[in-house]
């Protein structure tokens, strides 16, 4: 079946080019590196085109419900009767959506990175990371099996250590991959034991089988609801122990301490993984398991949501005090993942109830391109500042054309202006949320407001602001025409991505879902997106002292964001003095007095034993031959007279 | 008193005697000639038991090859007619005792026990016989030992070859 | 008195623990490897003698004989190879002198 075939050379493409750069790049092919991972990923990422149009328009459709289509499946390890990790690859709307966002974003970092790593030594290596990456990422949203999905889970968590530790040689950036591993590590302990309570309860590691058991009145559902602990029932537990793994990959608070570090990876880098890709995991893990969270969990769902509300809020709330451009980026990051989450988590099954998953997916989809375009933008203007600071910029509006319209384009994207793509997004989520839960809409109007202001904060700081004073500094333009194009399309991308008709695509049920613009409704998130670029107009348009007045204005509130509220410091608190005083130390001691003493013991008194019996080792011939002798002589006569 | 057993006791007297000055002789080239008389009674001794075919061995394969290596290493290693020096005089009283008593101990129980011939008439031993039957293959035959003894001596060889070897320069200790 | 088993037994075990003696006491290897012929050697008369008296259809201790003598052979043969080294290496043959091997 060739429609197979080129499914699986999908992610198999990449894996093919990982093996061939990891295993002869830095020796043989060294600058082809790039174009080998580009032209392979190119390919992919025609087929997941191909993939996406047969699936939407030709194959996916059955009496105008999307199905679920198993294209390969592969029993793998069968525990038992219908218990089996297999390897397979799944279509469904969200996992063909998925393909297309991954392979095309994974294309562009691919296209920039060319010029963007040039002369780098380990340039190989960066490419067979990526491809690894990729190759890892496809798998995970192709999985058809809730086991298969966690082993590609580690693997897109391994490629993102690799990547983040890029630069090895400097500290920073080996902590930063060392924390990001720790703390997604972490959160997986939860999804792993998630996956063995639900794959327990439901008799099946299957997704498609799974969602089935826990959806209709089944035994298996029935004795998940009933049983009960702490309160909330098994099938509760499960899926708030699969979110804390969502969690952790997507930076949802309290475990998004790894995101903003990440960012000491190479800046394409965070484009593709901390923006647009991996850190969507989460979100793409609670989409697919919906239909349980909908249907059968309802409490965790709010879970989520309101999780996913508050860190949208606090992630907002920080990235307007930072200063390193590509934290205010992660931070950014962070607030619109929470609010694909919460978008989820008010949103109900089937039908008008579904807004807000289609929604979700639907900002997903958006945030992937203007994101994707942000974090390259940045990574153009720290390649001419060479610095991430926003204080060594400023002014860069004429130096950089292309870098600074891309980059407008995607600040209005994200700030939720029409006609660009995070407004339509954007105005489904408030839309689904207005209608399900005023609380989080409050929340999430604020935030988007707030986003409009730290977006524009950054921007005006860099290509506004102060004239741009270029001392020791060569100028080597704005970047050879693979980092600019990628770039443009990606502009683009966001311009329009909004205009695709989603709710026909990507709905909760597989229906379709008419949808439509209430002109009054967005009016509200509108005016105070544009009241927060004013303000930031205002503040960072030029220098003034506008802005460290209303800094000190908010006093400790300012102290505490820009601190990221301490959270770090928490983290480190209850690390160090708590876990290491009232754990470490302790297991410490045994190992050290009692353990390590046992085996001392018995070494001690070997020792000893041997000291005293040593002389008998004495190296005469004869005195050896004497005793043998005697030895000889006594068991004749042991034989003789005792045993006979 | 038959003329046989006069034999036998001159013959034993013979063994015992040279033995006995083998292991005490002070000088040991001496204590090399007498060991090679000890052997000849030894032969004697299967003579008078009539086999002679392994009282030709023992002549063979001891006395002109054992003894005659012993002597040569005593030339390679000392000067003729050295005297060797006194052993422990302590060792020599425990050693004395501890062999008499260990002695008188095993003829004890030699003595005690009753030997019972198992039948079957005494063939003579011709080398024939031997030979078919080290040879055979049947049961009661000896070529698996015939050969397992031919590759010991093989190795044997070998290895005295490679220790007796001089070593290269440099690679000699103290 | 006729000559029988017991009296050819009296003659083995003497040469035995002569050999025995004169294992414990000599310091000279080669004396030493003198000594080992003799215990040898007992044992052969020993064989010997309880195939004549009590065996006498068989033929087993003659080839027990005859396969000692050789295992003798060899065994002599490696022993002054190895004196002859540790000469080489220790300008001595004395027993005393071959104590690196201990503790």
């Amino acid at each position: 079946m060739s429609n197979a075939l080129s499914i699986i050379l999908i992610p198999g493409l990449p894996l093919l080019s990982f093996l061939l750069l990891g295993l002869f790049g830095r020796k043989y092919l060294r600058e082809n590196a790039g174009w080998i991972g580009t032209l392979s990923l190119l390919a992919s990422t025609v087929l997941s085109l191909v993939t996406a149009f047969n699936y939407f328009f030709v194959s996916g459709k059955v009496s105008g419900v999307y199905q679920q289509i198993i294209v390969a499946k592969h029993t793998w390890l069968e525990f038992s009767h219908g218990v089996s990790i297999d390897m397979g690859f799944m279509l469904d709307p969200i996992s063909v959506m998925m393909i297309v966002i991954v392979t095309f974003v994974s294309l562009m970092v691919h296209i920039y990175s060319l010029g963007y790593m040039k002369g780098e030594e380990r340039f190989a290596t960066y490419y067979a990371f990526l491809s690894l990456f990729t190759f890892s990422m496809l798998g995970l949203v192709l999985s058809s099996n809730i086991f298969q999905i966690y082993i590609f889970w580690e693997l897109v968590g391994v490629s993102s250590f690799l990547l983040i530790g890029f630069y090895f040689d400097k500290p920073s950036a080996v902590a930063a991959s060392k924390k990001a591993f720790i703390v997604t590590r972490f959160a997986d302990l939860g999804f792993l034991i998630g996956i063995l309570v639900l794959s327990f309860g439901a008799e099946t590691l299957d997704f498609k089988t799974l969602i089935e058991r826990l959806t209709t009145s089944t035994p298996q559902l029935n004795s998940m609801i009933g049983a009960s602990f702490l309160g909330a029932s098994s099938l509760t537990w499960g899926l708030l122990l699969v979110f804390a793994g969502g969690a952790g990959k997507s930076a949802m608070f309290p475990l998004h301490i790894w995101l903003p570090d990440a960012m000491e990876g190479p800046t394409p880098v965070s484009a593709l993984i901390h923006a647009a890709t991996m850190v969507v995991a989460g979100v793409y893990l609670v989409a697919r398991l919906f239909p349980v969270f909908a249907i059968s969990a309802p409490g965790a769902l709010q879970v989520v949501g309101y999780v996913g509300a508050f860190s949208a809020l606090i992630a907002a709330v920080i990235a307007c005090t930072q200063t390193d451009i590509k934290r205010v980026l992660a931070y950014s990051t962070m607030s619109q993942i929470g609010f694909m989450m919460f978008a989820l988590g008010v949103s109900g099954y089937g039908g008008e109830h579904g807004l807000g998953y289609m929604a979700s997916m639907f900002h997903l989809f958006t945030h992937a391109m203007f994101k994707a375009l942000l974090f390259l933008g940045a990574g153009a203007v720290i390649h001419y500042v060479h610095s991430n600071e926003m204080e060594d910029m400023g002014g860069l509006r004429s130096k950089m054309p292309v870098t600074h319209l891309t980059f407008l384009i995607a600040c209005l994207a994200i700030s939720g202006i029409p006609p660009f793509a995070g407004f339509f997004s954007k105005e489904e989520i408030l839309l689904a949320a207005f209608q399900h839960n005023k609380l989080i809409y409050a929340v999430a109007l604020f935030t988007s407001g707030l986003t409009a202001f730290y977006m524009f904060r950054l921007y005006f700081s860099i290509f506004w602001n102060k004239e741009f004073h270029a001392e020791h500094h060569d100028d080597h333009g704005e970047g050879p025409m693979t980092m600019k194009l990628p770039l443009i399309i990606l502009g683009l991308m966001a311009l329009i991505a909004g205009f695709v008709p989603f709710s026909h695509f990507v709905t909760s049920d597989g229906q379709m879902l008419e949808t439509e613009m209430h002109i009054v409704f967005s009016v509200a998130p509108v005016f105070l997106a544009l009241t927060g670029i004013l303000i930031a107009f205002r503040l960072y348009k030029s220098e003034n002292p506008g802005a460290e007045k209303i800094a000190s204005a908010f006093g400790g509130l300012y102290e505490w964001a820009l601190h990221k509220f301490y959270i770090d410091e928490i983290y480190l608190f209850v690390t160090k003095k708590i876990i290491f005083n009232l754990i470490g130390k302790p297991s410490a001691w045994i190992d050290r007095n009692i353990v390590d003493g046992g085996v001392n013991l018995s070494a001690d008194l070997t020792g000893d034993t041997s000291d005293l019996i040593k002389d008998w080792q004495s190296g005469k011939l004869q005195k050896y031959a004497i005793w043998f002798f005697a030895g000889a002589m006594g068991l004749v006569v042991v034989f003789m007279y005792v045993w006979r | 008193m038959s003329i046989n057993s006069i034999i036998f006791y001159l013959i034993a007297a013979f063994i015992i005697g040279s033995a006995l000055l083998a292991v005490t002789a002070r000088k040991i080239f001496r204590a090399a000639i007498y060991l090679l008389f000890s052997m000849i009674g030894v032969a004697a001794l299967y003579f008078w038991m009539s086999y002679e075919f392994i009282a030709a061995v023992q002549i063979i394969v001891y006395v002109g090859g054992i003894v005659v290596l012993i002597i040569f290493s005593i030339f390679l290693t000392h000067h003729v007619g050295s005297e060797m020096e006194k052993p422990n005089r302590l060792r020599m009283v425990f050693s004395g005792l501890a062999a008499l008593c260990a002695f008188a101990f095993s003829f004890m129980v030699i003595a005690k026990n009753e030997f019972v011939p198992s039948g079957g008439a005494p063939l003579p031993l011709t080398v024939e016989r031997i030979g078919m039957q080290m040879l055979s293959t049947t049961e009661h035959g000896y070529i698996l030992p015939f050969e397992v003894v031919s590759m010991l001596l093989l190795a044997a060889m070998v290895g005295c070859i490679v220790i007796a070897l001089k070593q290269p320069e440099g690679q000699i200790q103290r | 008195m006729e000559v029988g088993l017991t009296h050819i037994l009296f003659l083995s075990t003497a040469l035995f623990f002569i050999g025995v003696y004169g294992f414990l006491t000599r310091r000279n290897t080669i004396t030493m490897l003198m000594a080992i012929e003799l215990l040898l050697n007992s044992v052969n008369i020993n064989f010997i003698a309880f195939n004549k008296y009590l065996y006498g259809g068989k033929l087993e201790g003659v080839f027990f004989t005859l396969f000692l003598i050789a295992i003798a052979a060899a065994e002599a043969a490696v022993a002054i190879a190895i004196i002859i080294n540790f000469y080489r290496n220790y300008k001595s043959i004395d027993v005393e002198d071959a104590d690196s091997l201990k503790w």
